[in-house]
């Protein structure tokens, strides 16, 4: 007998044999049903719910039931493992349901006004009863908006990686890095009350005879501002996978730094930034919050970004989700289900080029 | 205290990859056996099959059967953690858990068996450190991560964590492969001290550790990449190092091996 | 420690897929500039290091597009600062502690005490219910689901962070405020003696919607973030937890959970960020109410951020600045909460590092 043996009676050390009780599956099925049958008795007997209350009560009378079971036969450690086993798996469903609802609106509802005439026409005078009326100018304010803050931010962002990767050392580089991140978690909606603040209310009235002006300009700033983290971190991530003997070979043939990174260092890192552009983009259609602060919205067409009000995807499902129209949820559904599919084409296909890469 | 282990006919394979073929030998209790051979010839595979290890990994799947003291440790009804409980493993690099203390790192395996009690704990903490020939180097300092000792410390430790939870047998794969000379000796001195207890099975690919602290000694090998792993010879390690039956396992011992 | 065997899918560190495919490429870049420079061989004196070169320009561009990052942090605290003063200075009544919100009258009184509050309640709210369920599915992901159900898994749950919240404040609105009115119907039949599911009605568009809806919306981020720390545990630990005959979950609790918790307090925190500058979605969902209540099912609740969003439209001079000022206010809790899980992130990092 060993010490530990003699002093703890409860702890089975080795265990005696290797042999242990399994429960029966079949006893599982029996905890089952029987949850079932007492909670929807309890539940509907004393009427104090309907069937999600008997659902969720079954749920809860299994686990109990499967643990005293599986104690009894199985011991305590067994039985919180394959309780703890059950909850993550519960974990899964229950976040699986309302996705899959998400899902199931966009595409029942959504589907309800995909005609030639939503992504043909504007909002301009259409009325509270009027059924028709759609979504291109709001399509047309996403594109250039998301366009000009992907022509702003993504210069930004490589260059700031270039700097992180290759230049940077020493407490302000990390600095940098660190504050890059931080900005990952700005708001967007402090975000456009900065470009709201900075460029819609200081700035812009410099260019409009003293008055500001709203602009989808000015929502592609805020944009810039929302991408430019998210660019710089996807890069220097990238950035860093460049082999460092790459590198070196081209500085032992006498290539400058600077050449080197833009001739070698980026074209090899180029899919992976790629990649990172396309996440960043697809983030930036689905912003609502800055749009409506700096661009103000649009009923009509305005293919002009710098003067103006403009609107966008995003805006529009939001107003028409506030429209007293009964023809106005039927619209923002559409634009919703247009919206979604915009940034998921894009998201699946950023990963699905990352994914070549990878295997390539 | 300590069993006897007997494979019967043992075949494992990773997916459709057969990594050990028909391996059949019997460790007796309170013995030191060594398993040696070249890389990659299914020395680790079959140490880890002793206590199940190899599950883990996906696709795992055995054939034949291994016992230990006449239970077959892959019948359909026995408990995987029982069995490791018995069979305790010690790796080639140490393991210590990152986040806890030395003395956490002890007790770690009674814990999960249940014990809670202070004083049990700290003896027990003590005997295994004493065991691991690890309690001087270390009582004044048991609040301290287990991640700061030196690397033969580390190891030290992990044999300590163990054998706090008194298996039968203890797994040793490649235990010094990643020590240096002098803390290598240590562990040597180790084993020969935990034999009294345990029956040891060890793998290692340095000849001279097992002429020097093994009983018995097998060796492994494989006829070229791809095939599995057969034991070649078994026997008693004298016969072995110095009058080996198997041409094999004497070009192996003398360096000849391709 | 040694190195952390990364089984994640989508972690390309270390993949050797970039070079294979680019080192042509970028071998035949090299060679045609190597002979380009005049003062190639021969003898003579070497050519001085230019000092407004190519090479300092390129240099002190990037360097510029790096420190932009700063200059934007500062110049958003600045430019708030900037338009939040006048219309504080207007502000007949104390701005922290005051709860409506007047800010267009001619007498400006407003105040952030209710936002600020139904702020941080529908985010807390969210990441209690969002936090265990997004840590099982990270688990579940890591370390239970075969990979063949794991890969596409994680790969869906990546595309619902992508879903714009203007979708789920939509769906919320339209779909699941009558669930949650049931719900809240049916606890406040039974529960009404706990203050929180108590009142009189109506119920339905409440600070519980906004908090369940947020939280569907922090789910994905949380989940993706923890899968991410449970797949870099050293495999190596979780054998030595398993040869001590540790059952799965105990392995999980051994070796798993300790070795990643601040990676998973830094998750939360992202997460408890995103939620609190969520907008549009709880501007779709809440009841719009300026008051300090803990009633979690009546219609009510407010934040910050979805007052600007409501009420920017008919904001004056004073207005906008009183909007900015709450911003301002979002801005702060954001940074700091943000701040603390990259410090986190950092330090554990830097453990890592010197660990290896």
């Amino acid at each position: 007998m060993s010490l530990l043996q003699k002093e703890l009676s409860d702890v089975v050390m080795t265990p005696s044999g290797l042999r242990s009780k399994r429960l029966p599956v079949a006893v599982n099925l029996v905890i089952a049903v029987a949850a079932i049958v007492v909670a929807a008795a309890l539940v509907l007997g004393l009427s104090i719910g309907g069937w999600p209350l008997v659902a969720v009560v079954a749920g809860i009378l299994y686990l109990v039931g499967l643990f005293v079971a599986a104690t009894r036969v199985e011991g305590r450690r067994s039985a919180r493992n394959k309780i703890m086993q059950a909850l993550i798996y519960a974990a899964c469903i229950l976040a699986v349901l309302p996705l899959a609802s998400v899902v199931w609106t966009l595409i029942s509802k959504g589907a309800g006004r995909l005609d030639g005439n939503f992504f043909g026409s504007s909002m301009n005078n259409i009325g509270a009863r009027d059924p028709l009326g759609g979504a291109y100018h709001a399509i047309i304010g996403t594109l250039e908006q998301v366009g000009l803050a992907t022509l702003m931010a993504v210069p930004l962002g490589v260059l700031g990686a270039i700097y992180l990767v290759e230049y940077g050392r020493g407490r302000f580089a990390l600095t940098v890095r660190f504050f890059v991140d931080v900005m990952t978690g700005i708001p967007s909606i402090v975000a456009g009350l900065f470009i709201l603040a900075f460029w819609v209310l200081i700035v812009s009235p410099w260019f409009n005879n003293g008055t500001p002006r709203f602009s989808g300009f000015a929502a592609s700033l805020a944009l810039t501002v929302l991408m430019l983290p998210t660019i710089v971190r996807s890069t220097e991530e990238m950035l860093r996978l460049v082999p460092g003997p790459l590198r070196e070979g081209a500085y032992a043939l006498g290539v400058p730094q600077w050449k080197t990174i833009l001739k070698i260092v980026l074209p090899t890192a180029l899919p992976g930034i790629v990649t990172g552009v396309m996440l960043a983009v697809a983030r930036a259609a689905g912003e609502t919050a800055p749009v409506l602060l700096v661009a103000g919205g649009a009923a009509a067409i305005n293919f002009d970004p710098f003067a103006g009000n403009q609107s966008s995807l995003a805006l529009f499902v939001y107003q028409q989700a506030g429209d007293a129209s009964r023809y106005a949820p039927d619209r923002a559904w559409t634009a919703a289900l247009t919206l979604v599919a915009l940034v998921l084409i894009l998201t699946i296909a950023a990963k699905l080029l990352a994914r070549r890469n990878r295997l390539s | 205290m300590a069993k006897r282990i007997e494979a019967s006919n043992v075949t494992s394979y990773y997916g459709s990859f057969k990594a050990i073929d028909g391996i059949s030998m019997t460790v007796e209790p309170k013995t030191i056996t060594a398993l040696i051979g070249p890389s990659g010839c299914g020395k680790s595979t079959f140490l880890r099959s002793v206590n199940r290890m190899h599950e883990v990994l996906p696709g795992a799947r055995i054939e034949g059967r291994l016992t230990i003291d006449d239970q077959n440790i892959y019948d359909a009804d026995v408990d995987v953690t029982a069995v490791r409980r018995m069979i305790g493993m010690v790796f080639q690099r140490p393991n210590p858990f990152p986040t806890m203390s030395i003395y956490e790192n002890v007790v770690a395996g009674l814990k999960l068996n249940g014990a809670k009690k202070k004083s049990v704990l700290d003896d027990a903490c003590e005997n295994s450190l004493r065991s691991a020939n690890l309690w001087d180097e270390v009582k004044d300092r048991l609040g301290r991560p287990g991640a700061g000792l030196s690397g033969g410390q580390q190891q030290r430790l992990c044999i300590a964590r163990t054998i706090a939870v008194e298996p039968q047998v203890v797994l040793m794969d490649e235990p010094c492969s990643a020590l240096d000379p002098i803390s290598t000796l240590a562990i040597e001195d180790l084993m020969f001290k935990l034999k009294d207890r345990f029956t040891i099975i060890i793998v290692t690919h340095n000849m001279q550790q097992a002429a020097r602290v093994s009983d018995k000694t097998g060796f492994f090998s494989i006829d070229k990449t791809g095939d599995p792993g057969r034991l070649i010879e078994y026997d008693d390690t004298q016969k072995i190092f110095s009058n080996p039956t198997e041409k094999k396992t004497e070009d192996y011992i003398t360096g000849r091996f391709g | 420690m040694g190195d952390i065997p990364s089984r994640s899918a989508t972690t390309p560190a270390g993949e050797p897929g970039v070079t294979g495919r680019h080192a042509r490429p970028a071998g035949t870049g090299v060679s045609p500039n190597a002979p380009a420079g005049p003062s190639l061989g021969g003898g003579g004196a070497l050519p001085t290091k230019k000092r407004f070169g190519m090479e300092a320009g390129f240099r002190g561009l990037s360097t510029a597009a790096g420190a932009m990052v700063l200059v934007i942090i500062v110049a958003i605290g600045f430019f708030l600062v900037s338009k939040a003063v006048p219309a504080l200075q207007a502000n007949t009544e104390n701005f922290l502690t005051y709860k409506a919100w007047f800010p267009n009258d001619a007498e400006p009184n407003f105040g952030i005490a209710a936002l600020a509050f139904g702020t941080v309640l529908s985010s807390v709210i969210a990441l209690i219910v969002a936090v265990p369920i997004a840590l099982g599915i990270a688990l579940f992901l890591s370390h239970y689901a075969p990979k063949r159900l794991a890969t596409p898994l994680g790969f869906v749950i990546d595309l619902l962070a992508a879903v714009p919240s203007v979708v789920f404040g939509l769906w919320g609105r339209d779909v699941f405020l009558n669930p949650v009115r049931d719900l809240s119907l049916w606890l406040n039949e039974y529960f009404s003696w706990i203050p929180i599911f108590g009142g009189d009605g109506p119920f339905g568009r409440s600070i519980l919607l906004g908090s369940l809806v947020l939280s569907i919306m922090v789910l994905p981020i949380v989940t993706s973030l923890s899968r991410e720390v449970f797949m870099q545990t050293p495999g190596m630990n979780e054998e030595a937890a398993l040869a001590l005959g540790a059952t799965k979950w105990e392995m999980i609790r051994t070796a798993v959970v300790p070795y990643g918790k601040p990676g998973i307090i830094a998750a939360i925190m992202l997460g408890l960020g995103r939620a609190l500058g969520e907008t549009i979605a709880l501007a779709l969902t809440l009841g719009i109410v300026f008051n300090i209540s803990f009633n979690l099912i009546e219609n009510g609740g407010n934040s910050i951020a979805a007052n600007i969003a409501n009420t920017f439209g008919e904001a004056n001079a004073t207005g906008r600045g009183a909007l900015i000022a709450s911003g301002l206010v979002l801005f702060a809790i954001t940074l700091v909460v943000n701040m603390a899980a990259r410090a986190i992130i950092y330090r554990r990092r830097e453990f890592r590092d010197s660990a290896a």
